[in-house]
């Protein structure tokens, strides 16, 4: 099962992924990138059914791509996360229905890093941290107990090539 | 069909194709539209409906005020389908090797023993198809036609990371009904070199350095994980995804018969002459019995 946490501090957003693409018993892919970066400020983070995933998230990056170009500056993650989920609900009473969980972490230059929760029933929370998967059932507890908002960014642990 | 559709032929049989009635050509022209491929000022949702394009409408998707009063939209199956089969496809420093079993079966029956599983698109691209039988030539033709449009259109060859987007999104309509491809892309670009890409009717379109898929796959996934190394020769990838392949239809009933085998270069695809896999059979239980009667002379 496909897993997604993201942690709010201060001053930003870490998120993470895991890297396997399954196929019932059989792993297709164990370098599998999760993450759609929509803006230099945003990233959403996907899973979910195999197609829908990419469909529902390749649309999402470039409408706010679109927003970009046509007029010249950023829609901020509150907004971005706002038209996601708009769009989820949109089509969660048609006909065709996006079965996809969302983690979309952004900065906005002045209401800060943001993290929002959403899950594939179009329902968005902004919060200090999340998961999606399996994996949540075992994290969150650990989250609920240890997170403190005033968290600080180990960077020395975290090389370019994700945490050690 | 390519070229009937360059020509602007004209085909006066709609009344056959229930959605050539549409109202809204948009939704017909999904893949049309999706690209912007409106050239010469002319919508080619106005020129002619060739017959594939209007067959892209699945009877459910996107218009829910249509309704067809008089098309059985389920058509009871005369035997189960299944999707029995072993395909595969890895990259290796010399090129990238297609192999697939040639046994169609329906249910408990082998349909044809001779099917011909993996199928050239262009000079450099071929695919490998399981799945439902006729899905896969029917979307393998639709792939080779909108390929080679867009060669003629737009004088270059499409990637075959775009060829993978494109077909990815023809299926994507029919998600949720009962269409059932799985494909692998095993082509070489000019810039990019070697490339994999396994497309499926779900929607999942991944592009990777080894694939197999079918109900085969699990088997032929323990011989080449154990076998792969990107420094293969060119002969010990061949009898490495033979050895895969006989490996499968040894333990998986739906997957048998014969052994084809493709290899993609920077100067195209060549096919191995089909091998049956009886006789990989016997060399095998020759090596075996060898090696037996060694241990007994050992000991």
């Amino acid at each position: 099962m496909e897993y997604l946490i993201g942690i709010q501090g201060q001053d930003f957003v870490l998120v993470a992924a895991d890297n396997v693409a399954a196929s019932s018993i059989i792993q297709m892919k164990h370098d599998y990138d999760k993450m759609f970066k929509l803006s230099e400020k945003i990233l959403l983070l996907c899973v979910g059914e195999a197609g829908d995933t990419v469909q529902f998230a390749e649309y999402i990056q470039k409408n706010v791509q679109l927003y970009k170009m046509r007029n010249g500056y950023e829609l901020s993650p509150a907004a971005a996360a706002n038209f996601t989920r708009k769009n989820l609900a949109d089509y969660l009473r048609s006909r065709t229905p996006y079965h996809v969980n969302l983690l979309l972490a952004g900065y906005d230059d002045s209401d800060g890093p943001g993290l929002y929760y959403m899950d594939y029933l179009s329902s968005l929370a902004k919060a200090p941290f999340a998961a999606h998967g399996y994996g949540a059932f075992l994290t969150l507890s650990i989250l609920d107990r240890y997170y403190r908002p005033e968290m600080k960014l180990n960077l020395k642990k975290i090389t370019k090539t994700g945490p050690k | 069909m390519a070229l009937e559709d360059i020509c602007r032929f004209k085909d006066r049989h709609h009344k056959w194709f229930p959605f050539s009635s549409l109202e809204d050509t948009d939704t017909s022209l999904y893949m049309m539209d999706y690209f912007n491929l409106r050239w010469r000022g002319l919508r080619t949702s106005e020129k002619n409906s060739a017959i594939p394009l209007d067959f892209f409408t699945p009877p459910s998707a996107n218009s829910a005020s249509f309704c067809l009063p008089n098309h059985s939209t389920t058509v009871r199956r005369p035997f189960p389908l299944s999707h029995g089969t072993t395909t595969l496809g890895f990259i290796f420093q010399g090129g990238v090797i297609a192999a697939a079993d040639t046994r169609a079966s329906a249910g408990g029956l082998v349909a044809c023993p001779a099917v011909h599983k993996i199928t050239p698109i262009h000079s450099h691209l071929v695919v490998t198809s399981s799945g439902s039988g006729a899905d896969c030539m029917l979307w393998e033709r639709i792939l080779t036609r909108e390929i080679r449009l867009y060669q003629l259109r737009h004088r270059r060859r499409l990637s075959i990371r775009g060829t993978a987007k494109l077909l990815s999104f023809m299926l994507h309509p029919f998600k949720g009904t009962e269409v059932c491809v799985a494909l692998t892309l095993c082509g070489w670009d000019k810039e990019s070199g070697p490339k994999l890409i396994y497309v499926c009717s779900d929607g999942a379109r991944l592009q990777g350095d080894i694939f197999s898929v079918g109900s085969g796959s699990p088997y032929a996934y323990g011989v080449l994980d154990g076998g792969l190394k990107w420094s293969l020769s060119k002969d010990e990838a061949i009898s490495l995804a033979r050895e895969a392949v006989f490996r499968a239809t040894h333990r998986d009933a739906y997957s048998g018969n014969n052994v084809d085998l493709f290899h993609i270069t920077a100067q195209g695809w060549s096919q191995r002459k089909r091998e049956d896999l009886k006789e990989e059979y016997y060399r095998d239980m020759e090596k075996r019995s060898k090696d037996r009667r060694g241990k007994i002379k050992r000991e």
